[in-house]
């Protein structure tokens, strides 16, 4: 446990450039950790040792550490397998999980230690989208209905008319016909419902979308059109994204910038081309090289070893040391912090600092 | 595979069509248990209801009692009186009379039980799933400290109070009051369980997160999107507890714990004619138990067709 | 004769709204030790057309028309006594959810020992060693330990492993492999599928690999099928699918993945969406989101909209669509201009 200490102490020393980051960023995170625990209440952690009634609490270490800069304009994607924590820093940035510890900032501000009454005027100005279409729209709500709650909500002062004509004009810009606004949720197809979901965050017309893999859930010729629909609103609005993703490939097509994380850290920030042109992370690069390609008859993937660690006991050391092919004995012991290359990459890596990869 | 109807035809169907073309209508026209029940179960209510106009007689009219013309058996019985179709009680009342006013006492009870428990039991374990911790800790072990004592000691003790501070005058007063708030009381935990239970289901859908994202108020949440998804089941345990609510009173008249003999209701009327079984009178506890099973029977019916209909697994196959 | 050949195979869904066409019309043919994809998207019918090969499709489902011959028996007229020596023992399945086929409460060990010994007449002993052999060759770390272990105690990677070595237990003809690694993550993907790949090369072992995903079947068979609103609307050789494909929904297919656009480009997307199969367009069922069906004077080709296109060859695939020829002439010309 002592390495994860060292970490903590280095990431508390940010280096210069972060701060340079920090000027023109919309949202900033800093030092983000979040533990879940699995322990329940204080009575179920009781157990007895050894004679001895102890204390016993088990930890999810969802998040180890996480720094980012999203730019204003930008769509900062956030790649990594299930586990490793971007949907925790997605729900976290959007308040539904308060973090255990480190800084949010929006625009400057603190927005992790907010009350839900204080938060109020940021939910206008950032806005989530959902995974799961079937389950992201209230079954029992017709469309229009759940259209114009967040109007009603944000927007007391407007009448009727005035709400009406927003909630026609969101659905016109996501390609729902208005005239559908009296049915459920459930009457629409996965790419119709993913439009409507998406409508509802961008009828408050918010700077800033989390979006949380909002299209691993849908076909590939829906998830085509849901890509095309955010993209079409990120130019028509100046929007900002935080793109969560296990999908490297649409990364590729939508992405400003990459961070790869691999349980609960970041492993690798780039600019979109830098990342696919020049992967410097061993695990960056597998996950590269596992994508299925339609070109190439044969898989030519770097196969890794080793299972994903569980975050409830994390490795010493590099968290990808069990599965890297260039792990060393540093790699076991010493957490290894983002350092910038000349290209502006951030690694987390040693053996890419040592020069050996 | 996806089965939804086609989005594409402009306009939305009405409410209407939509029953007409849901699952629980086609399952309906199809089960003629449910059917015959619900029909009877309508019939009855109706009645119970109506008996101020579909009585001959008013059992609560003292005037109208004749003492003479008391344990006349009904009318396929050697003896019966052409005045009292079904007979008359050890009173003189007529039977048919007192079982229409018996059984909208006994509805009347159940219902209001009913209603009273869901008020509670929908609150809390909306507020015990949705808030959780602290919250879900104090209100689940008051649900289990209240499960723990029965509806007859609850009422023993509450009847005992009342008796003993405002007199037994009172008490008969607002006996049906009295075993509203009693039989409410006491069973308000089955609907706290049921609905915390599909509050935390619920609560971890997308869509409660889109509310809070939003900026939602909690409360706001809890009654305005988790509540009409939790429905289904308070639906169903509701036909449960009706009919649970009018046994439960049955009992507690059958022991003298309920409805007085002036204003009897279906236990009451049993308990009654119980000591004339002996004595050749069966009709007066036998006819008023058969209402009860009948009644009980058909809602309890319902409440089994209700549960195939609204669990999503028997038919999303 | 084909290993496998499945004819004009037909399955409706028995629902209160009336008959629905779940699939029509499928027939394809697998030869021994042969790879074939089938591709579609949700709704497509290639989870029924899986389930119905071996008969397994549940209530209210049922095969209404078309012969499924395996090895010269045609399946859907067998008894279930006789389905079931064909079932596990000579095809086996693989599942998305490992869990569907792993029983919770019985270990690794008992479950592979159980499989064998419904099928042959061998000891516990016996089963245990091709049990522990299996395991081996699906690659296991530490294959004997894993046979005490319960399913739950292992990841999904790992449990998926364990569904490759059952299913290959018998030492089958032929695996069907509805999606298996869709809920995988995508290094594990990679694993399993290379993996899978090894094997059935190894072994000789047929496999009918059910997928929506265009790479992975690109990268792992021979010859595909793919599946529009319950029927195959292309069929042939993989290769010259994925490099040249006729049917304009296939076309849109590999045109809308994000890696055939220019990064920061519109993606290709093909309008609208799949029908349902309650309620099907008119002809061709995919002319409402055809790009192609408009003639030269702004109309529809009555042809498209009113006739359902039967199976044309052109070259090696077959393809239903009423515009294959005109299609293929267009690109000639194009590739000829330019």
């Amino acid at each position: 446990m002592s390495a994860h200490a060292e970490a903590i102490t280095d990431s508390h020393n940010p280096t210069p450039r972060q701060n340079e980051e920090s000027a023109d960023s919309l949202l900033q995170i800093r030092d983000l950790k979040k533990r879940f625990s699995l322990s329940g209440d204080f009575l179920d952690q009781l157990r007895f040792k050894g004679g001895k009634l102890v204390r016993h609490q088990e930890h999810v270490h969802a998040i180890n550490g996480v720094n980012l800069d999203i730019k204003r304009g930008e769509a900062l994607c956030v790649v990594g397998e299930s586990g490793c924590g971007k949907s925790t820093v997605a729900r976290t940035v959007m308040g539904l999980l308060t973090p255990t510890e480190g800084e949010i900032r929006y625009d400057g501000s603190r927005i992790d230690n907010l009350s839900s009454r204080q938060l109020l005027p940021y939910r206008k100005r950032m806005q989530m989208i959902f995974q799961n279409p079937y389950a992201s729209l209230n079954p029992r709500m017709t469309i229009q209905q759940t259209l114009e709650e967040p109007l009603r909500l944000h927007h007391p002062d407007w009448k009727r008319p005035q709400i009406l004509d927003k909630v026609e004009e969101v659905m016109r810009s996501v390609g729902i016909d208005p005239d559908w606004g009296k049915r459920f949720g459930h009457e629409f197809s996965g790419g119709q419902r993913q439009r409507i979901a998406i409508a509802r965050a961008l009828a408050v017309d918010p700077e800033f979308i989390v979006a949380d893999e909002p299209i691993s859930a849908l076909d590939v010729s829906i998830q085509a059109q849901v890509l095309n629909l955010l993209m079409e609103a990120q130019q028509e609005r100046n929007l900002t994204y935080l793109f969560i993703t296990h999908d490297l490939a649409v990364v590729e097509h939508f992405g400003t910038r990459v961070a790869v994380m691999y349980l609960g850290t970041v492993c690798e920030i780039a600019t979109t081309a830098t990342l696919f042109d020049k992967p410097r992370h061993p695990y960056t690069q597998a996950l590269l090289s596992a994508i299925p390609r339609l070109k190439d008859d044969r898989p030519q993937h770097i196969r890794l070893t080793g299972e994903v660690p569980t975050p409830v006991n994390l490795p010493s050391g590099c968290v990808f040391h069990g599965r890297c092919p260039h792990a060393n004995a540093r790699c076991k012991q010493e957490i290894p912090v983002l350092q910038t290359q000349d290209d502006g990459t951030r690694v987390a890596c040693h053996a890419v600092e040592e020069g050996r990869l | 595979m996806s089965m939804t109807p086609n989005s594409t035809a402009s306009a939305p169907p009405s409410r209407w069509a939509r029953l007409r073309d849901s699952y629980m209508w086609h399952s309906f026209k199809r089960d003629y248990t449910a059917q015959l029940c619900l029909a009877v179960f309508i019939c009855m209510v109706i009645a119970a209801f109506a008996s101020p106009l579909l009585a001959p007689t008013n059992p609560y009219d003292l005037s109208q009692i004749d003492i003479m013309s008391s344990e006349l058996p009904p009318f396929w019985i050697d003896g019966a009186d052409d005045r009292f179709a079904l007979g008359t009680d050890a009173q003189g009342r007529d039977l048919w009379s007192i079982v229409l006013y018996g059984t909208r006492v006994s509805l009347l009870i159940g219902f209001g039980a009913v209603i009273l428990q869901a008020l509670l039991g929908v609150t809390f374990g909306l507020m015990a799933g949705y808030l959780g911790g602290r919250v879900d800790t104090l209100l689940m072990r008051l649900a289990d400290i209240q499960l723990s004592f029965s509806t007859l000691m609850v009422a023993i003790v509450v009847g005992a109070l009342v008796k003993a501070t405002m007199g037994s005058a009172f008490y008969s007063q607002y006996a049906v009051m009295m075993l509203i708030l009693i039989i409410g009381l006491a069973e308000w935990p089955q609907y706290a369980r049921t609905v915390r239970a599909s509050v935390l289901a619920e609560k971890n859908k997308e869509y409660v997160d889109a509310a809070r994202v939003m900026g939602l108020r909690s409360k706001r949440i809890m009654f305005r999107h988790v509540l009409p998804n939790t429905m289904s089941p308070i639906f169903v345990i509701s036909t449960v507890q009706i009919a649970n609510a009018i046994i439960s009173e049955a009992a507690l008249s059958f022991l003298g714990l309920g409805m007085p003999e002036t204003h009897p209701s279906l236990g009451s009327l049993i308990k009654s004619g119980f000591d004339y079984i002996q004595s050749g009178s069966w009709w007066i506890t036998l006819i008023p138990g058969a209402v009860l099973v009948v009644l009980v029977l058909s809602i309890n019916l319902l409440g089994d067709w209700l549960r195939d209909v609204m669990n999503p697994r028997l038919y999303k196959g | 004769m084909a290993l496998l050949e499945v004819n004009n195979l037909d399955v409706r869904f028995a629902l209160r709204q009336g008959d629905v066409h779940a699939l029509r019309d499928i027939s394809f043919s697998l030869e021994r030790g042969e790879r074939l994809g089938i591709v579609g998207e949700s709704g497509a019918g290639k989870s029924v057309a899986a389930f119905s090969l071996l008969n397994l499709i549940a209530k209210p489902g049922f095969i209404a028309g078309g012969t499924v011959t395996f090895d010269g028996q045609v399946l859907n007229r067998m008894s279930e006594r006789g389905l079931r020596k064909v079932r596990g023992n000579r095809v086996s399945m693989i599942f998305q959810d490992p869990m569907m086929t792993l029983n919770p409460v019985l270990s690794i060990g008992e479950q592979m020992v159980e499989c064998l010994k419904a099928h042959r007449r061998i000891s516990s002993k016996e089963a245990r060693a091709i049990a522990l052999d299996k395991l081996q060759q699906v690659q296991i770390p530490s294959p004997e330990t894993r046979l005490d272990q319960y399913p739950h105690e292992l990841s999904g990677g790992m449990r998926q492993r364990i569904i490759i070595a059952i299913a290959l237990l018998l030492d089958p003809d032929i695996i069907i492999a509805d999606e298996p690694t869709t809920a995988l993550d995508v290094t594990i993907q990679a694993e399993i599928m290379a993996l899978l790949l090894d094997l059935c090369e190894q072994h000789n072992v047929g496999l009918i690999l059910i997928t929506h995903d265009l790479g992975v079947v690109s990268q792992v068979t021979q010859r595909m099928l793919v599946m529009y609103a319950g029927r195959v609307i292309e069929q042939g050789p993989t290769r010259e699918i994925i490099n040249d494909p006729q049917h304009p929904y296939t076309q849109g297919l590999i045109n809308a993945l994000p890696q055939m656009a220019t990064p920061g480009e519109k993606l290709n997307q093909i309008r609208g969406s799949m029908p349902s199969l309650s309620n099907l367009p008119s002809g061709c069922a995919f002319h409402p989101r055809c790009d192609f069906i408009n003639r030269a004077d702004g109309q529809p080709r009555p042809a498209c909209t009113q006739q359902v296109p039967e199976f044309v060859e052109s070259g090696n695939c077959r393809v239903a669509c009423h515009m294959v020829a005109e299609l293929l002439e267009d690109r000639r010309l194009k590739e000829v201009t330019s």
